[in-house]
């Protein structure tokens, strides 16, 4: 059932016109900022050269790069994340699926992985463009895998915080801003130097960014992902009066 | 009666913004029974059937479907339902096909038996032709009946319609009419309308709702002795609801 509501939330998401655009758009960002960081990294290839050990270019190219992946997506999540419940409630499809006979874990997961595939495939996009890095010198492709780790657990964060949102309100804007009011002030806590800077998905990327995997990282966006999925099926699940 | 009970409601109450939308209502269908719904505009007829369909939950009492108690037991009981809304639940940008096909897998049709199910609620309600076209382009009527094909393709034991032929031409509504007819013999039919004469011509019992609450629950015989349907629904609905009144 997971897998049926799932392909349907991706074919949706793929008939829309406003998709393609977002990622063409996603495409020609990661790309003008890829050349420009590979642009100054052969400006200043020289210097390196002279130096004892000089950071490679993955981690000069790559790595910048899936920052800005992470923030580009944090801002982007949202606008999908919307769609999957408060707009089928403002368009009066959501009644069929809370009056099918499935459960509201089936219809959360179900539309949590749909869009989760489309953001893979965003990743996987990005993630074919740096390893074209292994064109032209050595790419250190396990900074890479780690980098695109990251990237993809931050989305999948994300996008658990964001569903959340959407199953709150009927209204798609409140279900975005909502979520990126959220994202953002994560973020914010990033800058902090308090012990609250340990509640940011980005600071958990960090060490993902510099090719570290640490287990405590993995389990908190373990945490993060499952957290907000059950409150979203909880609170799907006092929508349609179960008990 | 005979036949068994596929649908009850007992003492179901709504209230929305501190006042009751629905009030107290309880109804039993029987199967192979076609039951009308009738009631002026803003009667509570939509709740309830929305509350019958699970789609909106009582404030108080309780609803079962195939003997299952729709709160408790929401997959079995909405398994046995098919439920059309006051606005159909379709997504524009699917064709008629792989949206029908979607709603069957949603309500656990074998892949075995998809396409058979598929092409009987295409053919019997009018759509046939339709299958390679999105919704989206459909006129009005044509929407409504994928609406309709929608809660019947899973053939299931209930069938609930919530204004089934509005926006439909005279020629679609004599269709729709036959197929609920026909939807009467085999399943449990309820519907809702404004159309006298639909109640008249296809249903074997009826409901008259008025603020929310029951007014008249008996065969559309009982509402025909008197008078004509008409003057009896008016007459009815001219007398102030029980308590509704001060």
């Amino acid at each position: 059932m997971i897998r049926t509501l799932a392909k349907k939330e991706l074919h949706t998401l793929f008939v829309a016109p406003s998709t393609w655009w977002m990622l063409a758009l996603l495409q020609f960002i990661f790309a003008w900022f890829y050349l420009a960081r590979m642009d100054d990294y052969l400006q200043v290839q020289a210097q390196l050269a002279q130096m004892d050990s000089a950071p490679g270019a993955t981690i000069s190219i790559a790595a910048p790069l899936a920052s800005v992946l992470a923030i580009v997506l944090m801002m982007l999540i949202p606008l999908f994340t919307m769609r999957l419940i408060a707009e089928e409630r403002r368009n009066q499809t959501w009644i069929l699926l809370s009056t099918a006979p499935i459960s509201a874990t089936d219809i959360v997961l179900g539309k949590y992985f749909g869009l989760l595939a489309m953001l893979s495939i965003i990743i996987a996009a990005c993630a074919v463009m740096v390893s074209s890095l292994a064109l032209g010198t050595h790419a250190d492709f396990g900074l890479i895998a780690g980098n695109i780790l990251g990237v993809w657990l931050l989305a999948a964060s994300y996008a658990a915080l964001g569903l959340f949102f959407s199953s709150l309100t009927r209204q798609p804007v409140v279900a975005a801003f909502g979520a990126l009011a959220v994202s953002f002030g994560l973020w914010m806590l990033e800058m902090s130097s308090g012990a609250v800077r340990v509640l940011a998905p980005t600071v958990h990327f960090q060490n993902l960014n510099v090719g570290l995997i640490s287990t405590a990282d993995l389990i908190y966006f373990a945490l993060f992902i499952v957290g907000f999925l059950l409150l979203t099926i909880e609170r799907v699940r006092r929508e349609r009066g179960e008990v | 009666m005979a036949s068994p009970i596929t649908l009850s409601a007992l003492n179901l109450t709504r209230f929305h913004g501190g006042r009751s939308v629905v009030t107290d209502v309880s109804l039993e269908l029987h199967r192979g029974e076609v039951l009308g719904l009738l009631g002026h505009n803003g009667a509570g007829k939509s709740t309830t059937l929305q509350m019958l369909a699970g789609a909106l939950t009582p404030s108080s009492g309780r609803v079962e479907v195939c003997d299952f108690d729709i709160a408790r037991k929401p997959a079995l009981a909405k398994a046995c339902l098919g439920f059309l809304p006051e606005h159909p639940p379709i997504y524009k940008d699917m064709r008629v096909d792989d949206y029908l096909t979607f709603a069957a897998k949603l309500h656990h049709v074998l892949p075995a038996q998809l396409t058979d199910y598929l092409n009987l609620a295409k053919q019997r309600c009018g759509l046939s032709d339709c299958g390679k076209k999105l919704i989206g382009t459909l006129s009005k009527g044509y929407q409504q009946r994928v609406g309709i094909a929608q809660a019947i393709i899973h053939q299931p034991p209930v069938v609930i319609l919530d204004e089934p032929t509005v926006g439909l031409d005279p020629t679609q509504i004599r269709d729709i009419r036959e197929l609920i007819r026909e939807l009467g013999n085999s399943s449990s039919v309820i519907l809702s309308t404004h159309l006298l004469h639909e109640v008249e011509n296809i249903c074997d019992r009826a409901v008259i709702l008025q603020q929310g609450k029951v007014i008249f629950n008996d065969t559309t015989n009982e509402l025909r002795r008197h008078s004509d349907i008409e003057s009896s629904f008016i007459r009815l609905t001219a007398m102030p609801a029980e308590g509704a009144t001060t």
